[in-house]
């Protein structure tokens, strides 16, 4: 069975509490269809389970395929160093069916960053390692294809349905009861 | 599932069309290790399946001076026109005719269905099976076990 190799850790971008009885990383890429499926799904989870959830969004970009998708997960990086990781992450998926660098500036502009500066870094692949980084611990993990979820490092083989989540999520929280 | 060669065996030898007039046999890729990718069928409709997703690693087998080949019972013009799709950058092997018979040698064939299994095998420099995996022929086994298997190569 495939497992996290990288645990979940200060570097990486997280919502809920550190102490939630489940962990569930995303390894996702901007532009793929079926993680703009999850996306709302993945809410829906957080809204459900409320303080038994930490969510992590790790960076998974299938870059011969989806031209953008690099440069998404940059975007989404430059907008973490000013503390906005997340506000990017759901404006781009929200965004998805127009993506495109313009468009990444033009959100970064929404969020009242500087669209020069994150111009620089797309240029200047300031984030691409931090990309990699993720990228090549999801390899090692076993991800095979986006999205891949881990509760609480196990993969989650099943399909990305709120139901079939839910009651995989459910099953880990009553194991650790 | 199938039972397919394990680890410790010779890896049989074939000879299977690369492209419709180029074939490709496993005794030309001697000194190097060689990750055979055996898979159902060209065309899954998912964005990250098993052959983008290698494509995608790519540079990490190369680290280890692999050569990665997927292998289907898909004709050499089916997988001409799937490579290009998906802008694949490692060669996919035709199966075809006799259809499965390379899949057969390593024990990948499914009969009732007529494809290849998702199995995975890394042989080593000398020709030698070095790892084997067979995947529920549902799930995309990653990557992960290949990286492992090749980092375990003797140097």
């Amino acid at each position: 069975m495939a497992t996290l190799k990288v645990p979940v850790g200060p570097a990486d971008h997280s919502q809920g509490p550190a102490d939630a009885p489940v962990t569930l990383v995303e390894y996702g890429d901007y532009e793929c269809s079926h993680c703009g499926h999850v996306y709302p799904i993945v809410k829906s989870l957080q809204k459900r389970l409320g303080k038994q959830l930490r969510f992590v969004f790790r960076n998974f970009p299938l870059r011969e395929i989806h031209p953008n998708a690099e440069a998404a997960a940059e975007t989404a990086e430059f907008a973490a160093t000013h503390g906005k990781f997340w506000d990017m992450h759901d404006l781009i998926f929200e965004n998805q069916n127009s993506l495109s660098e313009q468009m990444l500036e033009e959100l970064a502009h929404r969020l009242t960053l500087d669209r020069q500066a994150l111009r620089d870094a797309l240029r200047s692949g300031t984030f691409a390692e931090r990309v990699q980084g993720d990228f090549s611990s999801g390899v090692r993990s076993g991800v095979n294809g986006t999205p891949t979820f881990f509760i609480n490092s196990q993969r989650h083989d099943g399909d990305f349905e709120l139901e079939t989540l839910l009651r995989a999520i459910q099953k880990m929280i009553h194991s650790h009861k | 599932m199938s039972n397919i060669l394990s680890a410790g065996t010779p890896a049989p030898d074939f000879a299977l069309h690369v492209t419709p007039d180029q074939m490709l046999s496993l005794k030309e890729l001697r000194s190097r290790p060689v990750i055979l990718a055996f898979y159902p069928a060209d065309w899954s409709p998912v964005c990250g399946d098993q052959m983008a997703l290698y494509n995608e690693i790519l540079p990490e087998f190369h680290r280890f001076n692999a050569e990665l080949m997927g292998i289907s019972v898909d004709g050499v013009w089916c997988h001409a026109a799937f490579s290009r799709d998906r802008k694949l950058h490692f060669p996919l092997l035709a199966d075809f005719e006799p259809k499965g018979a390379v899949s057969r040698l390593y024990g990948a064939f499914r009969d009732k269905e007529g494809i290849s299994e998702r199995a995975l095998f890394v042989i080593d420099k000398k020709g030698t099976i070095s790892w084997s995996y067979i995947s529920p022929i549902a799930v995309n086994p990653g990557a992960d076990g290949i990286l492992e298997a090749l980092k375990s190569l003797p140097k």
